[in-house]
């Protein structure tokens, strides 16, 4: 049987941490055919505090880094300020020549998924 | 001790084998009159060393010295091969044909050609990277002029059947043209039965100099090209300009060694490439690239799924191994070999080709083997891929974000 | 037995001791391709990036005005095929005392649809003013024109040539590889006066054979004559020849470093060499005009230039009855025919070309065995006459 799945559910389904957390939110962005994919799960505590935060790249080195790199900026941020994360900060701190600059930029984006992540079960928590 | 980075990359290009740099120095200094000095004997030195030369690069592949045109490498034979053929009986028809794996120097020659009014048919290959020759058969037509096919594949090092095309295309008159810059010392080339009438050669792929190369112009039945470097009619007019007296010494001590040397060293190297195809292939989710009996001892290339190549390739920098054809690998794009094997179009593969030769010692095989699968597995650990497919998932079915 | 005395350096030269050093680790080890990602191939590719700095500064060429090649053949078929392939067809012109790798291009081009202009000279080898002007007034697209010729030394002016030439918009290039070493070659200098091209070439000047380069004006398009894998900027594919350019590199080096002392020595020699010759009763080639202070090219008028040099050799003296290309040629040389020398003479011509290991000791034993092999020749000759 195939499995029919979009990005965000398959995010959710495949997890990094082995115990089911609450406070748990994935994002997953890219794709193999561009690639790079990059799987980030933040751990939220009280106040939206990030507590922990993990990750997975199928990519470059320079992909790797950039998702390593906000894996350690985002720990003791809330969301909202791990939002204001740029992908110009993470070329800038690695150093990335403009052939890797999408890589800087998939990793912003992989907070922004992984944020919104936390805000839609935050929300289907509030609602339910 | 093992000095690394382990050279893993004979196809891009081969060391000087220490007795063919011992015979080229001295023509560097002093015996090195230009050959075409008629008028002294620093010239006469050096002719008589260019022919012997000559003669030693006929004897590998059993042709006569003056079916061998002096070039400075396999590019340029290529090149002096197809629009010299393809200019000299363009009276006859403007088709050739060629295959999609071949090397850049024929494909980019053969888009120069189509610039020039020819007309040329790129061959599909079989998902083993062999040519299907009833479908080779298929796209001649009566104005096919000339057929171009390498021997052997730089990236995936398979044997193309030169026997067979040969056989079709002189039934049909058409001048037939091979690229055997990776087979020369692997295989074992008999221009006497072949019904090839050019054929391309390297030195540096060879363990002699780069720089220097050399092209097999058929005498009987003859074969005309119209010469594409023009001024002194060195060559008997097929390739103007000074020759590179020390190259081609190399080139000729080069041809020699592998004549003579051949038979061992290829099994030596098959056992070894064995040894490491052996070592790899437990781990999971690897797969070979190009036909495994049709190939050359020299070369494995193999595919590990869920790995992305730039990581990979970082991660095995202590080998010195490629992920395409030298010529291709500076850019990031998957080799158009695979990709002809249709294998590039299924999703995050990765290929390294690993090829083998002379200097190759088991201590580095073994080396490799553990290397790999330790960077493998950890890259796989990183991949958001490799744990869904873990999962069950069939990554085919995801709908991937707009990236 | 004695060395032989080498006079033959416009033919070819001996690679230089510190060339050879420099090669070595390319020549003997495992040198990468240039082409590959890995640390063997990047290695092979900072050698290159090196030598193409020296190759430049040694001109004064800019490193990514240099396109490497694998001979001055190679290089001056490169420009001329290469240039005409990106204009439409038109007037093409080069000199008639151009080297054959400059001529047959041209002569190639004709089917193509180019027109061919082949500049007279004057007596003393230098391109005709009048026949130039007429030229320029015919608007050509491409003129080449040889900075020093291989067989007389003539110096051309190229900076007024290329004036005219830029002042019609026609691109002009020069094939440089006998000036290099032995007068100042600045490409930026000839650039500004309007010269596109240049040719050079290792093994004129103590470098390997095999290397050589054309210095391009990044303004002129070129297609390349050698297609696949597109090294060099897509305008030279194939494997780089990594020791060889290395070799290059530090040739064109040592060459620029020692031309302010070679170049007086060579002429101290060439002249007197040249009064030894005036006292044989030898005609001089290009004497009216500046030549390279190396090169001297002479006949006696009753005597046959293959003789008298194979006598020479056997005396152990190299030297070239001819361009070393066209020796195989029993023709008498199409330089001198372009400056009007009779056949007969033309037929008598020997090329001294002096190298920076010459001595004057060397000089005076040369001309003491040609004095002897002159005199002998021309007695047999009345014998037989």
């Amino acid at each position: 049987m195939k499995i029919h799945v979009t990005l965000a559910r398959l995010a959710r389904k495949t997890r990094a941490s082995p115990k089911e957390d609450e406070g748990v939110a994935t994002g997953m962005v890219g794709a193999p055919a561009c690639g790079d994919v990059m799987k980030l799960q933040i751990k939220v505590g009280k106040g939206g505090v990030i507590e922990d935060a993990k990750f997975k790249t199928y990519g470059c080195g320079s992909a790797i880094a950039s998702s390593s790199l906000v894996t350690e900026w985002v720990k003791g941020k809330t969301v909202e300020q791990a939002l204001d994360i740029k992908n110009t900060q993470i070329a800038e701190e690695l150093a990335l020549p403009p052939v890797k600059i999408h890589c800087s930029i998939l990793a912003e984006d992989a907070i922004k998924a992984a944020v919104a992540d936390y805000k839609k079960k935050h929300v289907d928590q509030a609602a339910g | 001790m093992l000095k690394l980075p382990i050279y893993l990359d004979y196809s891009a290009t081969t060391p000087v084998d220490p007795r063919v740099a011992d015979k080229m120095i001295p023509y560097l200094v002093e015996k090195f009159g230009n050959p075409a000095s008629r008028s002294h004997a620093f010239g006469w030195e050096t002719e008589a060393a260019v022919e012997e030369a000559r003669e030693e690069v006929a004897k590998l592949v059993n042709a006569d010295a003056k079916e061998i045109v002096w070039t400075s490498g396999a590019t340029e034979s290529n090149n002096l091969a197809l629009k010299g053929a393809a200019q000299f009986y363009a009276g006859k028809g403007k088709h050739l044909v060629t295959v999609k794996t071949e090397h850049k120097a024929v494909l980019d020659t053969c888009r120069d050609l189509e610039r020039l009014g020819f007309e040329v048919t790129y061959l599909d290959v079989q998902d083993n990277g062999l040519i299907d020759l009833e479908a080779f058969k298929a796209v001649l037509r009566p104005d096919t002029i000339v057929v171009s096919v390498m021997m052997v594949n730089n990236e995936i090092g398979v044997i193309q059947p030169i026997a067979e095309i040969g056989e079709i295309c002189r039934a049909k008159g058409i001048i037939f043209h091979v690229d055997a810059a990776q087979a020369t010392g692997k295989v074992v080339i008999d221009l006497a039965t072949l019904k090839v009438d050019l054929m391309s050669f390297s030195a540096h792929k060879t363990y002699g100099p780069k720089g220097i190369g050399a092209l097999y112009v058929r005498r009987k039945p003859r074969v005309r090209l119209t010469a594409q470097m023009h001024g002194g009619g060195h060559e008997r007019g097929f390739r103007s300009g000074t020759l590179a007296t020390h190259q081609i010494v190399g080139m000729g001590e080069a041809f020699r060694l592998a004549r003579l040397e051949m038979g061992a060293e290829n099994e030596r190297i098959r056992m070894l490439r064995d040894r490491l195809y052996k070592g790899l292939s437990d781990i999971d989710e690897v797969y070979v690239n190009g036909d495994m009996e049709q190939r050359v001892p020299h070369n494995l290339n193999i595919s590990f799924a869920y790995v992305e190549g730039e990581s990979l390739l970082m991660a095995v920098k202590d080998l010195a191994v490629s992920s395409g054809s030298a010529c291709t690998s500076a850019s990031l794009e998957p080799s158009y070999v695979l990709r002809a094997l249709g294998r590039e179009d299924e999703l995050a593969h990765s290929s390294i080709r690993f090829t083998l030769g002379r200097f190759t010692t088991e201590e580095e095989v073994d080396y490799a083997v553990k290397l790999l699968h330790e960077k493998i597995s950890r890259l796989r650990e990183l991949s958001p891929l490799w744990e869904m497919v873990q999962e069950g998932v069939d990554l085919s079915t995801v709908q991937w974000a707009a990236h | 037995m004695f060395a032989p005395v080498y006079l033959d350096h416009n033919a070819t030269t001996a690679a230089d001791p510190a060339v050879v050093e420099a090669m070595l680790p390319f020549l003997t080890g495992l040198c990468g391709n240039a082409s590959s990602r890995h640390e063997y191939g990047r290695a092979a590719r900072r050698a290159i990036d090196e030598a193409r700095s020296k190759v430049a500064a040694a001109v004064g060429a800019h490193a990514s005005e240099v396109v490497f090649t694998s001979g001055g053949s190679e290089a001056n078929n490169l420009l001329i095929k290469g240039a005409a392939a990106c204009l439409k067809p038109g007037l093409l012109a080069v000199s008639a005392i151009e080297h054959p790798c400059v001529i047959r291009p041209a002569e190639q081009l004709r089917k193509r649809g180019w027109a061919l202009h082949k500049l007279a000279v004057d007596a003393a080898g230098r391109v005709d003013a009048a026949d130039y002007q007429a030229l320029i007034g015919e608007r050509p697209r491409i003129v080449s024109v040889m900075l020093a010729n291989n067989e007389t030394g003539v110096v051309q002016d190229i900076t007024s040539l290329a004036a005219q030439a830029r002042a019609v918009g026609a691109w002009f290039h020069s094939d440089a590889v006998q000036a290099v070493g032995k007068i100042p070659v600045d490409f930026r200098q000839l650039n500004a006066a309007g010269v596109n091209a240049l040719s050079l070439s290792a093994h004129k000047i103590g470098g390997p054979k095999g290397a050589a380069a054309l210095v391009l004006d990044k303004r002129l398009d070129i297609e390349p004559i050698i297609a696949g894998g597109g090294h060099e900027r897509g305008l030279r594919s194939g494997t780089e020849n990594v020791a060889a350019i290395v070799g290059f590199g530090v040739a064109c080096e040592l060459a620029a470093a020692r031309l302010a002392e070679v170049a007086p020595r060579l002429l101290a020699l060439r002249e007197r060499l040249e009064g030894g010759l005036f006292s044989l009763g030898a005609t001089l080639f290009g004497q009216a005009a500046e030549r390279l202070p190396n090169t001297l090219y002479f006949a006696f008028p009753d005597l046959d230039g293959e003789t008298l040099v194979g006598h020479l050799d056997r005396a152990g003296y190299a030297v070239a009855s001819g361009s070393a290309c066209s020796s195989a040629n029993p023709e008498p040389s199409h330089v001198l025919r372009a400056m009007g020398v009779e056949t007969e003479l033309a037929r008598g011509a020997v090329r001294v070309s002096l190298g920076a290991a010459n001595s004057a000791a060397e000089v005076d034993s040369f001309l003491a065995t040609l004095r002897a092999t002159a005199l002998s020749l021309q007695r047999l000759t009345a014998m037989a006459v």
